[in-house]
């Protein structure tokens, strides 16, 4: 794990134009008095904000590099470049979506260096047909994760999470996992609405036909773990 | 309705975005349609899984030295 930051002349935040609360929100995010205090120069404010949302920031980069090493790295490097850059954090957007921005874009980066010569975007491997009708029709059992451990379900998970597209993984778990809207999503991530929903229709999909491997109704326990 | 045409909709019906209207002609389809059923069925227990169970915890150790190297650089910055 890298500690020891090398940027250097790491800046202080200058002092800024006020920022607007989200338009169309009654009461501005409780993130914008945060990043407020911050600006005025207080860090104890924006530690608050690294322990709101690290974990988050954390699993977000796992799931995009699949690398535990880049995963610390993209956290440290995404809270440090969201610091860096709070002049042009405008506040249109909610931080947590702007900093998840940056934290994707990192994530980013760091698969393309481990893929030497070898280009990644979340545009890889993404069809354009849309949908199509699942192949695997079983039913699962009421409470299929009742049959595993919580370490071995969590490598299911995991295995299963892993095996699809970056560009449908990304969009899963920003969506369904870190409960991001669409149109948070579609702007985090630089795509079209119609885009989000389509890779989004297309992971779930994927996703419920891999678990059904293990989640498919069977009679016994026994039957369902000879057979994966 | 067809199966492919209801698949369409599958994320508007489980996000709760269609219209009442679109929802009675997703719910007729459903009641004659074991297999779409199915689908939207493990389909919103896939997400709910995923929703409720984090693969990849950051450890608190782990988390502490992070915070404090972050943390550390920014109060440099000041």
């Amino acid at each position: 794990m890298r500690i020891n930051f090398r940027r250097k002349g790491f800046p202080q935040p200058k002092l800024m134009p006020t920022i607007q609360p989200v338009v169309g929100e009654l009461e501005p995010h409780p993130d914008v008095a945060l990043v407020e205090r911050v600006r005025a120069g207080d860090v104890s404010a924006y530690d608050t904000l690294v322990r709101k949302y690290e974990r988050q920031i954390f699993r977000i980069s796992q799931h995009i590099t699949q690398n535990r090493e880049d995963a610390e790295d993209v956290m440290q490097d995404a809270f440090l470049k969201a610091y860096e850059k709070l002049e042009q954090f405008q506040g249109n957007s909610k931080f947590y979506t702007w900093l998840v921005r940056i934290a994707v874009n990192e994530s980013l980066m760091r698969l393309r260096k481990r893929r030497t010569g070898k280009m990644v975007s979340i545009d890889e491997d993404v069809e354009t047909e849309e949908g199509s009708v699942p192949r695997d029709l079983a039913d699962w059992a009421p409470d299929p994760e009742q049959n595993y451990g919580q370490s071995e379900l969590a490598e299911i998970l995991r295995k299963t999470v892993q095996g699809l597209p970056p560009g449908f993984r990304v969009v899963f778990v920003l969506r369904d996992v870190e409960g991001l809207s669409t149109e948070e999503t579609a702007e985090t991530l630089g795509l079209s609405i119609p885009a989000v929903k389509s890779r989004l229709l297309r992971a779930r999909l994927q996703l419920r036909e891999r678990l059904s491997r293990y989640f498919r109704n069977r009679k016994g326990l026994g039957e369902s773990r000879s057979e994966k | 309705m067809t199966c492919t045409e209801f698949l369409g909709m599958l994320d508007d019906l489980i996000d709760g975005t269609v219209s009442e209207e679109m929802r009675a002609e997703l719910e007729a389809h459903l009641r004659v349609c074991g297999h779409c059923e199915v689908t939207l069925n493990t389909t919103r227990k896939t997400i709910q899984i995923y929703r409720s169970h984090e693969i990849y915890e950051l450890p608190s150790s782990l988390r502490d030295r992070l915070h404090a190297a972050i943390m550390a650089r920014c109060k440099k910055g000041c």
